[in-house]
Formats: structure tokens, sequence, C-alpha cells
């Protein structure tokens, strides 16, 4: 692939503005995952596309890009399909890495970027649907990791305690024929479990929102693009966990956030492809 | 004088989009509506299809509408249709739209997406609006039907209904009808005449709600007279007459609201005894009294009540600020519009504070009616469920959407918030100590200076907010003075003013909130000596605002900025609109045009000083409440779970949920804790950056109980909870900062408010309490707001708050890793009760619930807590040394319900068990188990340590009142024995059951 930036150091760009709102936490874990990440105003980019390809890895983060009106990541979307449809073509072509994080994979979802299904990147397949609960909840869920997908983002991970923050999380589609074919293809590397037996699950609240088997992240038949409900960047301190007071005591803390490993994981491929 | 507005301009067609689901995809909203019909109204309610309109007042093609639709509508899971989708068989079709110039910010946000297909900006007379279809299947009668359009779907103050048969929709011409405003008025000043008798002066304030009183107006009569004040009004080509510009700048700058003119006031105060106390200013006397008396004591202190957030210095490299309001009164009349405004306002203060604070997070809390409230509810006033709904949502989305978490949130339940909910919100800012050189607080402006608007534009929402939240609530309060937030806008202005704050382009900036532009440039142009402003270059929403109203208007979402003239051109970017309006001068005058000519003039001493100070009267009689009579002895069990799922008690967690307590990644102690994450926590705990183990801690203290038997001992008492609780969860005296918010009913003597002296005395009270207890414990109080007009007269029926203060703390601790929480952590642990428990029942959950239980549900009288500061200190300081040392395992302050409802959060919290010895708890005035049980004392704790660090931890706290009194068990049971008696012996699913059962889905 081509190296953008110092190869030990793979430059990713962070979008912002229009209402998203994870940019400094996700500066921080990219940070601490040894890239050399960049904040660029959706407006600046625009203005400037050619920009994108410096960089190896891209993020849509989380927040509320236009208030999730009209749908999450609806507008948004709308907004880089018509100014940024070619220069995000070339850059999956160029097989970098792009990572979404709740609004950014709703946005991703609505663009079609995921589950990115026959070399079509701009055709949604799939919608992110409000929570079977009807509200916004904001708690933490258990991940499980699917080992046989291609995702380069979630491999080799055990499954990781991290916090949900969404109203529209529940993957839903018409078509359980699409699902099957997704599965197949290793197109779902995560999904919400039950702490006690590690199984995915249907059952609130380990499934948060309802979502059709339990799917909580999506990535493309590659592995190099991929998009989850549940925020690895809100996990990078050990006192983030909402039983760290506990774990303290008994001696079982991590040394650092476990979401972390996301982000390690993403940079370790930038830096051995 | 009359100026005429600008042109009508032309109209083309407006395209109607309907969207709606696909066949056998489920309707979450429909399903909701479909509940709480049945629910809340009982109304055969048995099915609800939802759907979206736009309304598209934009040129267009066919293709480009084409090519818009398809973008606006899902292709996974919705269909949609030109004009009009078919409608479901033999449905109710009930349609809500916004009515003309009310925020539609799904409508602005679809306007974008246009904009965006059309690859051109809109122009001003194109708009996107929306409304919402709720088709109800079930047997109903258009009077129902139009019920639930009116008490569920919609507010009729800023929204429309329409019902339809399924008849009438089929026959009905399709509306693509834009609400929009076609008419503009044109542009006229008014004068007023002030020479009439005093009761035409009183008219002329009440028809205007100027809100003025009779000194106030004899005040602004008699400058209007003052012979310079003529000449240099002559001069301007100004009527000898004031203008409606003038009177209402002056109206709203003396506005309680703004001026807090009660906590001014002169009183005198007669005590039970006949003593007599003259206080000039409250505010002078006991609130900023009491800190400039710690002043000297603490050294981080770096601006209080000057700026628009208090400023403290948190390390070497930030300081912080923090500001809690209240918005009660529109959030009375539309909880959503009221709320989400009250929220994103707060946002604005710490953001308007210094050079401009970073947002760090967010505080809420309300004082509502009981949602399950079934009386008789006065004309006019909505049902508390539906208001607490509301307001919960409006904050909801307006903290998640501005990407802000929440830290701490409260309930409090008393039927006398029916007339007007108490909605208290709250923002901590962030910012470097220096910028560009210079002390990051100083706000500084040089004549010469641009002033600058940015932000939202301009409309005649919340115009009167100001005086209007100085009156008591009527029948005719004004729909006007309700605004809609819109967060991602602000949030725009937002990462643009912190941009351009880093690259220094500005000298000074300050929100525009209560009282608009009037009020902030009122503000600002007092720093440089004046101002000369052009209202007709402000952006409008819509044409036909005069110019009183621009220069009263509180849209929201906009800053008003002092730009050195050579930094103007560079303000313009991201999307974010930025207007010159005019220059700041030295003239010592604050002048108003509209199109270059002269609307207004005031001298800016008088608009600041000019405002006669009031007299007022306060007497106190010590109230007579009776007591509950007391319960025969015996076991404690159902007490227990009775006060575990009273309202005040029980768990809030289903509605806090809804709130993002976890973007930015910063959050430590949570506002939920516990092995199941599902109870309070004392206080909550924040890093306040990436690189960084020190943080903020954050808690609150609010009993408007206590304040029916004695407003000193309330105020003492929560405050004393609010530092407490700091003190719980690891803070250390000495570092802690406080912020009153007093909420109270109209505590003037007048005709309707016969009781004014007593409730002044209320409030006399409060504020000695604030200083006594605040000096003792070195916790300066950095800013605070008054809200002092919480009366509603609905239906015939005055219905007042009870005396309501909210203390927030925050504190810094240097290490968040050493922060304490407060459930029970390990089997074996012992538990220690430390500080002293006394006979004091009175107004306590457990008299409360006992007087309900006995059907006099007002007689909860008996002792108030006292507070016995010198004594709470030591013990504070010893738990202080307690924490630094590592010893405890977990801390908890008991407030509502006392000992028992302590130990069982915090055995709820650890799931496990507990074994208590009532007899051994340190105590005093011989209380009985009941008060032992339930008493709300103040200065305790309950904590645990490990056993081998028993004699540690009695060494630390040996001479001060501090007894084990139990062990954790792993048996999942918590026992209770006092007086060689089992009182309570409760397995924790039971507890657990009855703690969370009352809110759950509520």
């Amino acid at each position: 692939m081509l190296i953008c930036g110092n190869q030990m150091n793979p430059k990713i760009l962070i979008i912002t503005g229009y209402g998203l709102n994870c940019e400094a936490e996700s500066q921080r874990a990219w940070t601490l995952a040894g890239a050399a990440p960049d904040l660029v105003h959706l407006n600046d980019l625009l203005a400037q596309p050619e920009r994108l390809h410096a960089y190896a890895g891209l993020m849509f983060i989380g927040g509320f890009s236009y208030g999730d009106h009209m749908g999450s990541g609806l507008a948004f979307a709308a907004r880089l399909r018509h100014h940024l449809r070619a220069d995000l073509a070339r850059f999956i072509a160029d097989g970098k890495l792009i990572l979404g994080v709740c609004n950014g994979f709703q946005i991703m979802v609505k663009l079609g970027l995921l589950p990115g299904l026959d070399g079509d990147y701009f055709a949604q397949r799939v919608a992110l649907m409000p929570n079977a609960g009807g509200v916004f909840q904001n708690f933490w869920v258990t991940l499980r990791f699917e080992p046989r997908s291609p995702c380069v983002f979630t491999r080799g991970l055990d499954p990781m305690p991290l916090p949900i923050r969404h109203g529209e999380g529940r993957l839903f589609t018409l078509e359980p024929a699409l699902l099957d074919r997704l599965e197949a293809l290793g197109g779902v590397p995560c999904r919400y479990a039950d702490p006690a037996t590690g199984a995915a699950t249907q059952a609130f609240p380990h499934n948060p929102n309802g979502s059709l088997r339990a799917i909580a992240g999506l990535c493309d038949p590659t592995g190099r693009i991929f998009g989850l409900m549940p925020h690895p960047e809100a996990y990078l301190f050990p006192e983030n966990h909402p039983q760290w007071d506990f774990q303290y005591l008994r001696g079982n803390a991590p040394a650092q956030g476990l979401g972390l490993h996301l982000f390690r994981n993403a940079v370790t491929f930038l830096q051995t492809s | 004088m009359l100026i005429m507005g600008p042109p009508f301009t032309g109209r083309f067609m407006t395209h109607r989009i309907e969207i709606g689901l696909r066949r056998g995809v489920h309707d979450a909203r429909g399903a909701k509506v479909v509940a709480q019909a049945r629910k809340f109204f009982r109304l055969p309610v048995r099915a609800c299809v939802t759907r979206d309109v736009y309304k598209v007042d934009v040129a267009l093609s066919a293709g480009a509408l084409r090519a818009l639709r398809k973008v606006f509508t899902d292709p996974v899971i919705s269909r949609s249709a030109d004009h009009r989708l078919p409608a479901p068989a033999g449905a109710w079709l009930i349609e809500v739209g916004f009515k003309p110039g009310v925020t539609d910010n799904l409508g602005r946000t679809a306007q974008e997406v246009v904009a965006d297909v059309l690859d051109r900006p809109l122009t001003p007379s194109e708009g996107v609006y929306t409304s919402v279809q709720y088709f109800l299947r079930g047997a109903l009668t258009r009077d129902q039907a139009q019920r639930l359009g009116r008490d569920l779907l919609a507010n009729e103050l800023i929204q429309t209904i329409r019902v339809f048969t399924p008849e009438e929709w089929a026959a009905a011409p399709v509306d693509a009808e834009p609400p929009v405003m076609r008419d503009p008025a044109a542009i006229h000043v008014r004068t007023y005449e002030l020479g009439g008798t005093d009761e035409e002066l009183l008219r002329l304030s009440r028809a205007g709600i100027l809100s003025l009183s009779l000194d106030e107006l004899h005040a602004l009569r008699d400058y209007f007279l003052r012979p310079d004040v003529r000449a240099a009004r002559a001069a301007l080509g100004l009527p000898a007459a004031p203008t409606d510009v003038e009177v209402e700048c002056v109206a709203q700058t003396w506005s309680e609201h703004c001026k807090h003119k009660i906590f001014a006031a002169r009183i005198r105060y007669v005590d039970e005894h006949g003593r007599e106390q003259l206080i000039d200013s409250l505010f002078k006397t006991f609130i900023r009294g009491a800190t400039e008396k710690i002043a000297p004591e603490v050294d981080w202190l770096v601006s209080v009540f000057t700026d628009n957030a208090g400023v403290i210095r948190f390390d070497d490299r930030y300081n912080v600020s923090y500001k809690c309001e209240t918005h009660n009164s529109p959030s009375a009349l539309d909880p959503y519009g009221g709320a989400i405004t009250g929220i994103v306002g707060v946002n604005r203060d710490p953001m308007g504070t210094g050079m401009g604070c970073e947002l760090l997070c967010n505080t809420w809390g309300y004082c509502l009616a009981s949602p399950f409230f079934d009386g008789a509810l006065p004309a006019g006033l909505m049902h508390p469920r539906r208001i607490r709904d509301g307001v919960h949502q409006g904050v909801i989305d307006g903290g998640n959407q501005s990407g802000i978490p929440w830290t701490r949130g409260f309930e409090r339940f008393d039927e006398r918030y029916l007339g007007k909910p108490l909605v208290y919100c709250g923002t901590v800012g962030r910012i470097p100590r220096v910028l560009q050189g210079r002390p990051s607080e100083r706000k500084e402006i040089e004549p010469g200076d641009a002033i600058v608007m940015c932000g939202g534009r301009i409309g005649k929402d919340g115009i009167h907010g100001a005086t209007f939240s100085s009156e008591e609530l009527r029948a005719e309060s004004p729909a006007q003075a309700v605004q809609i937030g819109d967060p991602i806008t602000q949030r725009k202005m937002y990462e643009f003013l912190i941009e351009a704050r880093d690259q220094g382009l500005y000298r000074a900036l300050t929100d525009n909130g209560a009282g608009g532009l009037s009020s902030s440039l009122g503000e600002m142009s007092s720093l440089s000596g004046g101002a000369e402003v052009d209202l007709a270059r402000a952006p409008l929403k819509y044409a036909g605002l005069q110019p009183w109203e621009i220069l009263l208007s509180e849209a929201q979402e906009r800053m008003s900025l002092a730009v050195p003239p050579d930094h103007v051109a560079a303000l313009r970017r991201r999307d974010v609109e930025a207007t010159v309006l005019g220059t700041f001068t030295n003239s010592g005058a604050f002048v108003l045009q509209h199109d270059g000519r002269a609307v207004g003039r005031l001298d800016l001493d008088f608009l600041h000083d000019g405002c006669p100070k009031m007299s007022l009267e306060a007497r106190w009689t010590p109230p007579r409440v009776a007591a509950p009579r007391p319960l025969r002895a015996g076991p404690r069990h159902r007490a227990l779970l009775g006060l575990l799922g009273a309202l005040n008690v029980c768990s809030k967690e289903f509605k806090s949920r809804q709130y993002d307590g976890e973007v930015k990644g910063l959050s430590v102690v949570k506002p939920f804790v516990g092995m199941y994450s599902d109870v309070p926590s004392d206080a909550t705990v924040m890093r306040v950056a990436y690189d960084s183990h020190a943080g903020l801690i954050l808690a609150e203290g609010l009993n408007p109980f206590f304040s029916d038997l004695d407003t000193y001992a309330m105020m003492a008492s929560v405050i004393d909870e609010a530092v407490r609780r700091v003190i719980s969860a690891g803070g250390q005296l000495g570092r802690i900062a406080g912020l009153d918010n007093f909420c109270w009913p109209d505590p003037v003597l007048s005709e309707k408010t016969p009781d004014g002296p007593y409730k002044l005395a209320q409030l006399v009270r409060a504020n000695q309490a604030l200083y006594d207890v605040c000096t003792a414990y070195g916790v300066p109080p950095i800013s605070g707001k008054d809200s002092m007009k919480n009366d509603s007269v609905r239906g015939g029926r005055r219905i007042s708050i009870p005396p309501t203060v909210l203390f927030s703390t925050l504190a810094i601790l240097d290490d968040v890793r050493r922060a304490v929480t407060m459930p029970f952590k390990q089997p074996g642990d012992a538990i220690y009760v430390l500080g002293v428990t006394r006979n004091e029942l009175g107004a306590s959950e457990f008299h409360r619930w006992l007087a309900a239980a006995q059907g006099t549900p007002s007689a909860y009288g008996g002792r108030v807590p006292g507070l016995d500061a010198p004594r709470a200190l030591n013990l504070y300081r010893a738990l202080g040394a307690a924490t630094r040392a590592g010893l405890l395992h977990s801390s908890h302050t008991p407030t509502l319900g006392g000992l028992a409802v302590a130990f069982a959060l915090a055995a709820l919290g650890g799931d496990l068990g507990a074994e208590i010895n009532l007899a051994a708890v340190p105590a005093a005035d011989e209380p009985g188990d009941d008060a032992l049980l339930f008493a709300e004392s103040n200065s305790r704790f309950v904590v645990t340590c490990a056993p081998d660090q028993t004699a540690a931890l009695e060494a630390l706290f040996r001479g001060l009142p501090c007894a084990r009194v139990g062990t954790v068990t792993a048996a999942r049971t918590l026992r209770i024995a006092g007086g060689g008696r089992r009182l309570v012996d409760a397995e924790l699913d039971i507890l657990r059951q009855a703690f969370r059962k009352t809110l759950n889905g509520i």
C-alpha cells in the first residue's frame, strides 16, 4: 500500500464539524496507539479533497451530525456523497483504513461504505434503526469478536466491555438472506454478548437496541473498513470502567483502557502491511 | 416616525414530501403513542402509523425534486411520495406542525441537505418546514382525537394541530402551505407617554409586560425630563417622549431576572423575639460577604460574581468555571423548548466567561409535581408527567447533541411544583490560564472595537423572557416567551469561537441570553464606556421585527464579541454568521439606530445604576407544623421498602440513562456506581485533561422540605450535604467552591402576597445560614442566581413553590484514582458510622412517609436537623486524612431516608449483605430506633475498611464520633438489629426491586 506519513506513526484523518463531537478522545486514542491523527473540519476537507490522500486512515467519529435530524447520519452522508465520493472511492481502492464509531458508523452505513458488498461502497444496504426500546441509551455492554472475520481492527481480541451511547443502533434489513451473506463473508466482526456466557444475545440490556443477530459492528469484505456502535475511544483509562473501584481492590484492573486495543490493531496493520 | 421594512418577495410553488416506513418495519414512534394513549389517557388506540412531512418551499425543477426525495428517503426502511402517501385505512389523522416563526430544527437540517443537493445556498425567502402525521386506529371520538393532539402529541403554544377523519383527509386538498409570516409588519417606532397618573403608568407597565414598579416608572419618567438628556436625545433627532426601544431596554435591564432587585433591596428583618436587623442587600452582605471573608484563606479564586460564571484555578495550566441557571417559567409553558433552551443557554455562560471556556460537563436537576398526580389540575397547567417528560427530553437532546456529558442530576417531587416546575441546568468549563500572554479571565474593550454578533439569527422568540420570568405565571403569559434551543447551531458556533479565541481574534465576548442584545451589549459597553448599534444590520430569521424586538429578542445560539477592526474579516468562517452591528465607544451612552436613524439613546450610568432600590419588610414567626403519630415499635422492613420506593428516594435510572455521560471519555466516578451500576454515587469525579490524573468532584444539596420548618436549617443542611458528599468521595476541605441557586415564591408584600414578610424572612434566614456555614467550612460561593417569582395563578388557584435552594459544589482532587465510592466492596469489611445521629426526624422522608400513610400528608413536623459546624469540620478533616491514606474501601453519606437507606444503598451497590447493630451508632439526645434508622441528621458517613485496617482507622478518628456498627457479609441480606430486636431483615433482591420499580419505564 501507499505509505502515508512515517510508517511507524501512520497519519490518520479525523473529520470534525456539524455536530460530530468525539474528536478529542478519538485523537487521544490514535495517539496512544502510536498513530499521528489530525483533526480536520469537514469544510476544510471539502475545500481541498486531495488532502485525504496524504493519510493512511480515516475516522468518522461519534456525535450528532446535524442533530440526527432526518435519521442519524443522513445529512452528513448526503454531503459526503455529493462532494467526496470520488476521493473516498480512491482512498478505499488504495487499500487504506476507515473506522466509524457510533454516528460515524451510521454515516458509513447511510453512505454505503458498509457493508461494502460487491465492491459497491456507495449504495445503502442495511439500516440502523431507532433502538427497540425507543430511547437513547448510555450504559456499558459486552462485545464479543468473531475470529473468522477479516476485520483488521478486531483481530485476536477477547470479549471487551465498552459503553454504548445511541438512539439509533438497531441493525436492520427486511432481507435475512443479506445477513446470511454478510456473515459468510466475515462482515460481522463484533456482536453484543451476555457477559455471563459470552454468547451473542437478543436480550435487553446486553443487546441494548434489538439489533438483528446481535450485530454491533460491520466490516467490508476486505476487513479494512469497519464501523461499530459502541465506543472504544471512551475506554482509554482503566477508570472509565464503571466498576474500576472494584477492579482496583481485586487487582484485576487493566493497565490501560481496553478500547485502545482496536486502535493498536489498526496501527500494527498499517506499520506492517 | 415610520421606517419602511424590506419589500415583499415573490413566491413559488411549495412541494410536499411525505415519508413513511416500509411494510414490516417497526414504527417505534407510533408504538410509543399507542402505549401512552392507552396508559395515560385510557383511550382505545389500537395502532398508530407515523409519517414525516416536508414542505419544501424552494424553487425546484422536477428532476431536482426527484433527487431530493431520494436523498430524504432511507432506501432500506422508508418509502416516500410527492404530495401524499396512501393513508392507512380507517384511521384518524392528527397532523402536527409548527406555528410560524417557531424554531424547526428538523426543517433547518433539511434546508442544508437541499442546499447540498442543489449545490447552491438557499435564498432568505426559501425554506423547508416539517410536520408529523399520526394515523390512529381505534374507536375514538373527534373530541378524544383532539385531546390526544392537544395533551399528548403537540403543544398548542408553538404547534398547530389538525385532525381529520379518513373521509375528511381524502377530501382535503393537498396542503403544501409553509408556515411562514407572509406579510411583514412595517417598521414602526412608538413613543411612550409617561406623563400620566400613577394608575396609568402601572397599567402601561402591565400591558407591555414591562414589569416595572411605580418607583421605577417614576425614575424612568424623571430621567427623560432631565435637560441634559433631552438635549442629547434631541441632537440625535429623537422625539421628546421615550421610544419603545428605550423603555423596553430599561425595563429588561431593570428586570428582577437581570437586576436581582430583591437580593439588592434594603430589608428590615424582625425575628421571633422582636429583634430588628437592617440589611443592605442580602447578596452583598451574606453571599459576596462570605466569599470576601474566605478569599484571604484560599489562593485559587480567579473571578467570582463578576463574569457569566465563577472561575477558580484548577492547576498550573487550567482554570475551571461553573455556572448553574434555572429556566422555570419557559419550561412551564413548553417543557421541551424551555428545558433545551435552559441547557444550551447555560452552556453559553462558561463559553462567554473570560475569553471563552471549553465545555466539560453538564448538571441538571428538576423539582416537579408527582408524575402520578391524579388530583384536579388547574385549567391551563400541564400534567406534571408531561412536564417531566418534556423537560427531560429537552435537556437530553440539548446535552447529547452538544457533546457535553452529564455528571450530576436529581429530581425532587412535591405537589407545590405543580404551578411552576424548577429546571436547574449547570455547566462546567475549562480554559487555559493564559491566552496570547494574557490572563484568560481578563476582558477588555477599546473604543473603536467592532460589535460583532455571531451564531444564529434573530426572530421573535423569547421576547420579554427576562421581564416575563420576573412575574408569576398567568393565563395570558406570552407564547413568544418560549424559545427552542438548537444545539447543532450552537455547537458550530462553539467550535468557531474556540478557534477564534486561540487565534486572538476578539478582545471580549459575552452571551446573548435573557434580554438579548440589550443585555449583552449593555453589559459590554460599560467596559469601553459606550456603544453605537445599528439594529437593522442584525441578521433576521424573517422580516418584520420592530427595532425594539431585535434588541430584546432572546433567539438562542448567539454571542456578542468585541473585535479589533483589523480582525473582523478573519471571523467569517465555518458556516457561522458573524455580523458587525456597530462600534464600542467611550461616549457614556448606549446609542441605538435602525438603518442609520436614531431610535434610542440611554446614558449607561442611568441604565446600570438608575434603578431605585426597594425597601422591604421581613418578619419571622416560627411556623407550627404538626408531627405524625409515632409508629408502634416493631420491625421496620415495610418502612424501609416504602422509603426506598418513595418518589424522592427511588432510582431515577430510567430517565438518566437517556443522557450521555461518557462523551469525552473523562468520567471516573459516574452518576451511577455499584456492581450493577444502579445506585447513585455521592458525588461524581472526572478528569479535566487526558494527560493528568487531577480531577474535579461535583456534588450538590437540595431539600425544600426542611424549608417548611426553618429555612435557616434548610440552608445549613443543603450546604452540609453538598460539602459532605465531596468529602465522602475523597475531597479535601480548602479545595471546595460553592454555587447557590435560590428559587423562591414571591416574597414582596402585596395584595396577592399577604404573607410576603414571612417569605422574605425565610429568605433572610437562608442567607444568614449561607454566610455562617460557608465561612465556617471555608467554602466560598463563586457564582449564583436567583429566581424569585415562582408562583402560578391559574384557574383561580394560587400555587407557590416551597423555598428551594440548590447548593452545588465543585472541588479539586489531585489524583482521581484516590476517589472513594459508596458501595460496600468485600465481605468481612468493617462498617463504621461517623458523626452523631440525633432525634431529628422533622421533615424527613420517614415523617413524610408516615404522615402520608396517616392521611395527613403535611403533618411531617418534628425537630429539623441542626448543624454543629466546628465538630463537622474535625470529622471532615479526619475523613480527608483517611482517604489520603487509602484506608477506606467505601464511603457513603446518608441523606434522604437516613442511615437505613444509606446501609441499603451501599449493600445494593456492592451486591453484598451487612449485619448492623444500631445500638453502636454514635448518638445524642437519646434517639429511638426510628431516629437511629431514619433521622436525616447532618455530617454523617457510613464507611468501610478491610478488617486488618480497623486499628488504623480508629486511630485517625480518636476523640471523634466514630463507631464500628457491623460487618459486610457475603449473604445477600441486610440485617439491622436495635435494642435487642431485629428491625430489618431483607434480601437484597427485594430491596433492589423496591428501589427500582417506582419510576422504572416512566
